[in-house]
């Protein structure tokens, strides 16, 4: 038996490709998924090992966290700790840093280097070994940075923003100093290799001080570097006995732990959300494989009979599917495997154009990644393969001997039973998912949408009948006879036409959500900024950083400013639940925007918060109580002063700039408000504060209108990336549709002969298969956009509470998702079609 | 009109629905080479009903599919009315069969999507043309299929099947129509079915059939009976009667194995 299957499959090699091609490109997502992500890991690693020394001493609490809130925890350590530390038996070494965030490179162009995606680093220089004992920078070309006017970049950076030795750099800083500029001296190297896209910028101590803590002779942190033979441990007791209060030492390789903490979690996110993608794609595989082995079996048929007949039992029928299976799995995954690592490779220049520049780390490939993509790629195929085998065995040995052999099928009617029973399941999940309060909400809502999806698969021969219907009506008008006959071949194995319709279905349904969540989200902006946005115009930071408080003086140095509040926002507990807070005047605030207050006052003063109604009811809290606020140097307690209806422009709590000062904040600005003076126009007061801020990229002006289409190019460019990354599951559908109508053609070559011999020309049976992928495309395309509005609506219900407030139904994209179904299909058929067209008439027509 | 050589015989149907001059069909090459038809000169009369015999293996078929355009001979030429086939490209051979050719295939070769009626207008649809209602009548009434017109061929008896694939080559009023073994898996009662119907387009309505058949009763129905052997003409009767017909095939047969006896040197 096995080796009729063996046979069977060498005997077929394209088709075996075809039928592999769902699995390839499933498991090539998971294997570059892995790749990739094992790169960036590695990546880190190599920056945390190379840069944390064998002690670190920072403020209680501050973990390499703190970028959290934006880098604007401002506790220090003062320079004498240094000093002392450096009498300490046991240390080496002591060097205190200066962390500097929020500064960027600005490049010849007057760009930022870097942008939204990876940070700029600003450091003091010092020549300090990391744990590896190599120190952690050096500058092989140039000098150190000495003075005001001197700096230092790492050699990518520099490139990026043209930059050579001698030049002055422009720089952009959060701090009091909003632009400085200094010679580039030197070109850092950095000891751990790669750093994924990271900008260094390096100057001496005094003007790291000066740039980034106010020129006090303090520092962020400082780091230890042990005696031979002394341990980590005995290096951090040593040193703990001489610090002040609210500094600790830790340990190298807890700090170093700490931050791979994070990074691996921020990791975690990257491939969990690629990897939904990669499921999505194999389930959609396994649709094709399910139904290519249908047909493959169909086909088969008169064979499987002949086998039957002479004697082989069912199970062994089962097993020879089965084992064909097996092959075409395994043939897959290898497949995969090996474009996987052309996909990592992809990503790696996908993430490198979005700053993260991997170019510096070798791709990873761990036994893992080849184990995953096997068991993943066999079993789904196996599994896929296993109900068209236990067909296969139901045929009887007396079909052998008949002409015509029809497969046993499962009734339509029970399927339509069985989908109808999952749907409703698989919609109740959903909804418990998603309007109640429960554990693994996710799981739930993805669990029912999958449900949901493979129960419409199962109805659609039924579903989708009346599509077909109605296409073939309009077909026979436009097409005549042609037209006539392509319905017919789509209408003849509704099961075929259904499945390869539904994975194509999956995919656009998928679309189909996100355009109508997008369009709600959209709307909801439009809506709220309409609402809420009403000041004349907003500075904020598209880098979505915080910038100098004197932007906002120079601001109200402006002849044509009325009323001006600056505000900043960061995440805090409250409560020991996440909150994002914003701080500011209160009065300046309510100058500018009408916060409805619900109760209380919302003038907070020194000690209080005003909390917005959700986040006090979440809390249960109302006016009066008292509530705990969570920074990174520690508690503060405050007194809910009032509360006010849920606000885009506020967050979750109001608080007075006084509180931000007690915890220790740095102050900087995250948006200034601005409204015109009585009689200036806008556009006027929009050029003189462009003009303010011109040397300044990490500051945009924007009136309602810009500041609309930005939050609307942002949402739309996350769309995007969704929509490239289940282009895949497309992708892998459209070859589905490939697939069956070339195993069509296959199937139907007498009859293409045939009607070739009655006069059909070329051109027409082009036609003919086109128009049969078309309407297998459409049907996919009608459903998927149906499933998508369904979905879409589900998800804008579920998440009007917070911030989705408006369901939008983009009519246009839906239908042009239909339409490029359409070219899909036209697209699918050009294989199958110019194949059949080939075929010889005397030789098809007189084929078995 | 194409330019005519001096020094071959001119190439025009002369009045004939179909020529055959010198037509040889070769299948493979070298040691494998098969002769399949070894210049076959044949004229096939408009009107007439001719009937085309030989052994198994004797190039029947391959002589039908040249004719009937659905393949090409390696050399010689085939004449449908004035056409020369070896002139025409493949989308005039296409409109050629669609309009002038019609084909019965051993094995019906309907469309099973389609019932019995869309089957039978399948050649004109395709060719967007109406049919003629008096025809169409006519064809359907003659085949006797009026009550089976809405069905399936997974729902019509072979001999019932084979009479839609019958009408369906008349029903576009085709210069001339190929039957290949057309009762040839058929019981004799369907059979004859087939050919009384056959026999009635020629007598009554002027059709030009040519049909390949084993057997001697259905040669009877014919007006002319060609013999072929190793791809060659080796005799032709006119008037058959089953007994004629019967007499001239064991002839053959004789001749043959002596032939044979002769090449293998008794
Ligand atoms: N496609 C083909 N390839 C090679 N040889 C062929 C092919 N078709 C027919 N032949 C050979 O040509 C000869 C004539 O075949 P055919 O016309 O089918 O005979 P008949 O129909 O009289 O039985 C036979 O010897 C057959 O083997
Ligand atoms: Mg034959």
């Amino acid at each position: 038996m096995l080796r009729v299957t063996l046979r069977n499959l060498l005997a077929r090699k394209l088709r075996l490709l075809l039928s592999a091609f769902a699995i390839i490109l499933g498991v090539a997502f998971v294997g570059g998924t892995l790749v990739f992500t094992d790169t960036l890991a590695k990546a880190f690693d190599g920056i945390v090992d190379g840069s944390v020394p064998d002690g670190y001493v920072r403020p209680v609490g501050s973990t390499a966290d703190d970028s959290g809130g934006f880098g604007t925890d401002g506790r220090t350590i003062p320079a004498s700790v240094v000093t002392e530390l450096e009498q300490v038996t046991g240390v080496a070494r002591a060097d205190g840093t200066v962390e500097g965030i929020g500064l960027f490179i600005v490049d010849r162009e007057g760009k930022l280097v870097g942008g939204r995606g990876a940070p700029t680093l600003a450091f003091n220089y010092n020549d300090a070994p990391s744990m590896t004992g190599e120190p952690s920078v050096t500058i092989p070309v140039g000098t150190e940075p000495e003075g005001a006017g001197e700096v230092v970049l790492d050699e990518r950076t520099a490139d990026a923003a043209g930059y050579d030795i001698g030049d002055a750099v422009s720089m952009v800083a959060a701090g009091p100093q909003p632009r400085i500029e200094a010679e580039l001296v030197g070109i850092a190297e950095f000891g751990g290799g790669g750093l994924a896209g990271a900008s260094l910028v390096f100057f001496d101590t005094p003007t790291a001080q000066g740039i980034f803590l106010d020129g006090e002779d303090v520092f962020d942190s400082i780091g230890l570097t042990a005696e031979p033979g002394v341990s980590q441990q005995q290096l951090v007791d040593a040193a703990t006995a001489v610090l002040p209060e609210g500094v600790e030492a830790v340990t190298g390789d807890q700090s170093a732990e700490e931050t791979e903490d994070i990074v691996s979690t921020a990791l975690g996110f990257l491939s969990t959300f690629l990897l939904i993608f990669a499921a999505i794609s194999l389930v959609v595989g396994t649709f094709l494989i399910i139904n290519t082995f249908s047909i493959l079996v169909a086909q088969r048929s008169r064979e499987l009979a002949l086998l039957r007949a002479m004697g082989a039992s069912r199970r062994q029928v089962t097993r020879s599917v089965l084992a064909e299976a097996t092959a075409v799995g395994f043939v897959g995954s290898t497949l995969g495997l090996v474009l996987g690592f052309g996909l990592a490779v992809g990503l790696r220049a996908l993430f490198g154009y979005f700053g993260l520049d991997l170019s510096g780390t070798p791709l990873q490939f761990e036994l893992r990644t080849a184990l995953v993509c096997y068991v993943v790629g066999m079993t789904v195929t196996v599994v896929a393969a296993y109900l068209p085998a236990r067909r296969a065995s139901r045929i009887s040995p007396v079909a052998a001997m008949r002409d015509d052999v029809a497969l046993p099928e499962s009734s339509v009617r029970r399927r339509t039973l069985v989908g109808a029973v999952l749907a409703a399941a698989g919609t109740s999940l959903m909804l418990v998912g998603l309007f109640t309060s429960v554990d693994y909400t996710a799981y739930l809502v993805g669990g029912g949408v999958l449900t949901v999806l493979i129960a419409v698969a199962l109805m659609s021969p039924v579903l989708g009948r009346p599509v077909l219907r109605g296409l073939g009506v309009a077909y026979g008008r436009v097409f005549g006879t042609v037209g006539v006959l392509a319905t017919q071949n789509a209408l003849r194995n509704p099961r075929r036409t259904a499945a390869t319709a539904s994975a194509l279905m999956i995919g656009l349904a998928l679309v189909s959500t996100m355009a109508v969540l997008g369009a709600s989200i959209n709307k909801s902006i439009e809506v709220a900024v309409q609402e809420e946005f009403t000041t004349d115009y907003l500075l904020s930071s598209p880098t979505f950083t915080n910038f100098s408080t004197t932007i906002s003086d120079d601001v109200r140095d402006l002849d044509g400013v009325d009323e001006v509040s600056q505000a900043q926002s960061l995440p805090i507990d409250i409560d020991g639940t996440g909150a994002f807070v914003t701080a500011a005047d209160p009065d300046e605030l309510l100058a500018v925007y009408e916060l409805r207050d619900t109760s209380g006052s919302l003038n907070v003063g020194d000690g209080q918060v005003a909390l917005s109604e959700d986040a006090a009811q979440e809390r249960g809290v109302t006016t009066g109580d008292a509530v705990t606020l969570t920074f990174p140097s520690g508690d503060q307690e405050a007194e809910v002063a009032g509360t006010y209806e849920t606000s885009q422009v506020v967050g979750n709590a109001l608080l007075p700039f006084s509180t931000l000062e007690a915890a220790q904040v740095q102050r900087q600005d995250s948006t200034v408000s601005v409204n015109a003076a009585e009689g200036v126009s806008q556009s006027e007061l929009g050029a003189q504060l462009d003009e303010v801020v011109a040397d300044l990229p990490t500051v945009t002006v924007q009136n309602q209108e810009d500041f609309t289409d930005a939050q609307r190019a942002s949402v739309n460019q996350l769309l995007f990336l969704i929509y490239a990354l289940l282009g895949l599951a497309i992708v892998i559908a459209v070859l589905g549709v490939v697939n069956t109508l070339a195993l069509s053609v296959i199937e139907r070559t007498r009859e293409v002969g045939l009607l070739r011999a009655v006069g059909l020309s070329r051109r027409q049976l082009r036609r003919m298969v086109r128009l049969e992928a078309v309407a297998i495309a459409v049907l996919g395309g009608v459903l998927g956009v149906a499933m998508g509005l369904v979905f879409g609506v589900v998800l804008q219900r579920s998440v009007a509470d917070d911030g989705v407030t408006d369901l939008a139904i983009p009519v246009g994209q839906l239908a042009i998702v239909v339409a490029v179904a359409a070219v899909l299909g036209v697209l699918a058929a050009v294989l199958p079609a110019r194949r059949a067209a080939r075929l010889n008439v005397l030789r098809a027509i007189t084929t078995e | 009109m194409p330019y005519v050589s001096t020094e071959q015989p001119a190439l025009t149907g002369g009045g004939y629905a179909a020529r055959a001059v010198g037509l040889t069909k070769v299948y493979g090459s070298g040691e494998s080479e098969v002769h399949a038809l070894a210049g076959i000169n044949m004229d096939i009369a408009s009107r007439e009903f001719t009937a085309v015999m030989g052994p198994s293996g004797s190039g029947k078929s391959t002589l039908m599919h040249c004719l009937a355009a659905l393949d090409t001979a390696t050399s010689g030429a085939v004449l449908i009315g004035d056409a020369d086939l070896a002139l025409l490209n493949d989308k005039a051979l296409t409109a050629l069969r669609r309009d002038q050719v019609g084909f019965v295939f051993q094995s019906y070769n309907l469309v099973p999507t389609l019932t019995a009626q869309e089957n039978i207008l399948l050649p004109l649809s395709i060719a967007g043309r109406k049919p003629d209602q008096e025809w169409y009548d006519t064809v359907i009434d003659t085949v006797g299929l009026r009550d089976r017109l809405g069905h399936r061929p997974n729902e019509l008896s072979g001999g019932q099947q084979q009479r839609v694939a019958c009408a369906r080559a008349l029903v576009s009023r085709p210069s001339i129509v190929f039957a290949d073994e057309p009762t040839g898996n058929l019981d004799s009662t369907s059979g004859a079915e087939v050919l009384g119907f056959l026999r009635r387009s020629v007598s009554e309505f002027g059709q030009t059939i040519v049909m390949v058949t084993h057997d001697p009763i259905g040669a009877a129905y014919t007006d002319r009976v060609v013999f072929l052997a190793d791809g060659r003409v080796v005799d032709e009767l006119r008037q058959p009667t089953a007994e004629t017909v019967l007499e001239r095939m064991a002839s053959i047969q004789t001749a043959a194995i002596a032939a044979a006896d002769a090449r293998l040197g008794h």
